[in-house]
């Protein structure tokens, strides 16, 4: 317990040490809102089943701090950790690397989960977004989203040869991401067939998005990203090398 | 009593055996040197010791445990010092050893510790603006802050600065003092000569030399070299009668005499004998290196003796 509290300690101000990559994950997403709150008249868009715009767009902010963490921090940072020799130094400690591992995971989620109750808090507070309408509905399909991606920067951890490949690996994979969520175009402006892989691309922005309303997120997908982690999860598990 | 015990271990990549049926021991309190050029199989030896590797055959035995098996309770007991293993750019030195001393149940002051290394001042800086001295030593500290009652410290002063080198090799006498077991990894014979009580020479894999430095020396028996001014002139032929001497030559009002064996006391005797003083009298005693390039260009025999 007292190694893994250290550890998260470590990685929390070796995380707060790089503030482009914190400045990313928590403040970006509610930036961009301000930014285009400002830029264009949030009005009910009959288009949009009477919803304004700005009420749709959070989830697709969200997927800025979840990219940001899982399939670039996390890759980049662990196999960096890799390439300089720290997790086989570790491996010489009775600490074992899966801990530093876990202690990353942790950071990552508390960072998120800030990012998160910011974004919402700002939108509420400037645009008067309401609260999410279905919470217990939202948080789940946050938490799926988030293991999912996370087990995609994971795995890229564990096939990268080198922190040059993870980084050429993981940078397009965050645009196609980004894409597919809705980050730089809205969503309902994606053709249809991008629109429906974008529901089941993790973080599954779909379900955020419906949950945000206040249905319920649609199962399928949900059960997808599920299966995403766990599959993914497990080869990553297998392929890590830890030197 | 032995604290390691490594009998006909070997290892193979591909073709090609990088240790080739290794066997020795190392007696608690020892500083033993492993010693051979790049890509001899020190560092394999040593990382199979650890645990790291596991070997084809042989067997390994540490505080008599097997470094496989029960590699989770040897990791509190073996403190370890890797080749090219790095930290964090952005964490600091005294974070580095807090978080190391956190793995440990009953670590060592990390405060006393950067004292002791001399790394008191440098608590705050960030591992990325240390000098290659101070990222030695950190490693060192770290090596050492589970208190283990052995330490593997592999090629721990190779890109330091001769002064660094050497208040590195105070440390390694200070851990001994500590009642340390210190398994040291170098090229530099220097290094082992001024450490060793014991050391392995390994080369292609096998080990062609162990016994103590001054052991290894005897063992190819080099020529030594004396130099002296003599007080009145002397016939070559006075020294060259001796059986050790095997040449004279003059440089100015220098004599060098080249030989063997007793060299210094067949010629002090002859000299004192003829009336004449040997004015600055110096003696190019043969190293542990020459020893080490003798040995190691020799044909692939085997000159093991075993000190058992």
């Amino acid at each position: 317990m007292k190694e893994m509290r250290a550890l998260i300690a470590v990685e929390a101000k070796l995380l707060f040490r790089d503030p482009i990559t914190w400045l990313a994950a928590i403040a970006l997403p509610s930036a961009v809102l301000l930014i285009f709150g400002s830029l264009f008249k949030a009005e009910p868009d009959p288009a949009l089943g009477g919803q304004r715009w700005i009420d749709l767009f959070v989830p697709s902010l969200l997927v800025i701090t979840l990219g940001t963490l899982g399939i670039q921090t996390l890759p980049i940072r662990l196999a960096t950790y890799r390439e300089k020799g720290v997790l086989r130094r570790l491996s010489t400690t009775p600490a074992h690397p899966a801990r530093l591992l876990a202690a990353q995971l942790v950071v990552y989620i508390v960072t998120a989960l800030i990012a998160l109750v910011l974004l919402v808090v700002v939108g509420h507070l400037v645009y008067a977004i309401p609260w999410p309408g279905n919470p217990l509905g939202f948080v789940v399909a946050f938490t799926l989203g988030l293991t999912a991606l996370f087990s995609i920067g994971l795995l890229v951890a564990a096939i990268a040869p080198s922190n040059r490949a993870a980084t050429a690996i993981a940078i397009p994979m965050f645009f196609a991401v980004m894409f597919l969520g809705g980050v730089y175009l809205p969503r309902t402006m994606l053709p249809e067939t991008l629109q429906r892989i974008g529901d089941l691309t993790p973080p599954g922005v779909q379900g955020l998005q419906d949950a945000w309303l206040g249905s319920a997120p649609q199962l399928g997908p949900l059960v997808g990203l599920a299966v995403v982690t766990v599959v993914l999860g497990a080869i990553a598990v297998r392929a890590f090398r830890w030197e | 009593m032995n604290v390691i015990e490594v009998t006909h271990l070997t290892k193979r990549y591909g073709a090609r055996a990088a240790v080739d049926d290794v066997s020795f021991s190392v007696e608690e309190g020892e500083i033993f040197g492993i010693l051979g050029p790049n890509g001899a199989g020190k560092t394999t030896t040593v990382e199979s010791i650890v645990g790291l590797r596991t070997p084809d055959s042989g067997d390994i035995r540490v505080l008599g445990l097997d470094p496989r098996r029960d590699r989770e309770r040897l990791r509190s007991l073996v403190g370890v010092q890797l080749q090219e293993s790095q930290l964090p750019d952005r964490m600091t030195v005294g974070e580095a050893l807090d978080l190391f001393a956190a793995f440990y149940g009953d670590p060592a002051d990390p405060r006393r510790l950067l004292d002791d290394l001399g790394l008191a001042g440098q608590r705050g800086t960030a591992y990325r603006n240390l000098s290659g001295g101070q990222k030695q030593r950190l490693s060192i500290a770290l090596a050492l802050v589970g208190r283990p009652r052995i330490a593997v410290l592999d090629e721990l002063s190779t890109g330091l600065d001769p002064q660094a080198r050497r208040d590195t090799w105070d440390l390694i006498e200070s851990i001994r003092e500590r009642g340390v077991t210190v398994l040291l990894v170098t090229h530099l014979m220097e290094e082992a000569e001024r450490l060793a009580d014991r050391v392995a020479v390994i080369r292609e894999g096998r080990i062609i030399a162990l016994d103590t430095p001054a052991g290894v020396v005897s063992m190819v028996d080099p020529e030594q070299r004396l130099r002296f001014w003599p007080s009145t002139p002397i016939d070559d032929r006075v020294l060259t009668d001796l059986p050790e001497v095997r040449s004279v030559q003059h440089a100015g009002p220098t004599v060098v005499v080249t030989g063997t064996g007793n060299l210094i006391a067949a010629v002090t005797a002859v000299l004192a004998r003829h009336e004449v003083i040997a004015n600055d009298l110096r003696v190019d005693q043969a190293s542990l290196d020459e020893a080490y390039l003798e040995l190691t260009a020799r044909p692939s025999t085997r000159l093991v003796k075993e000190l058992s």
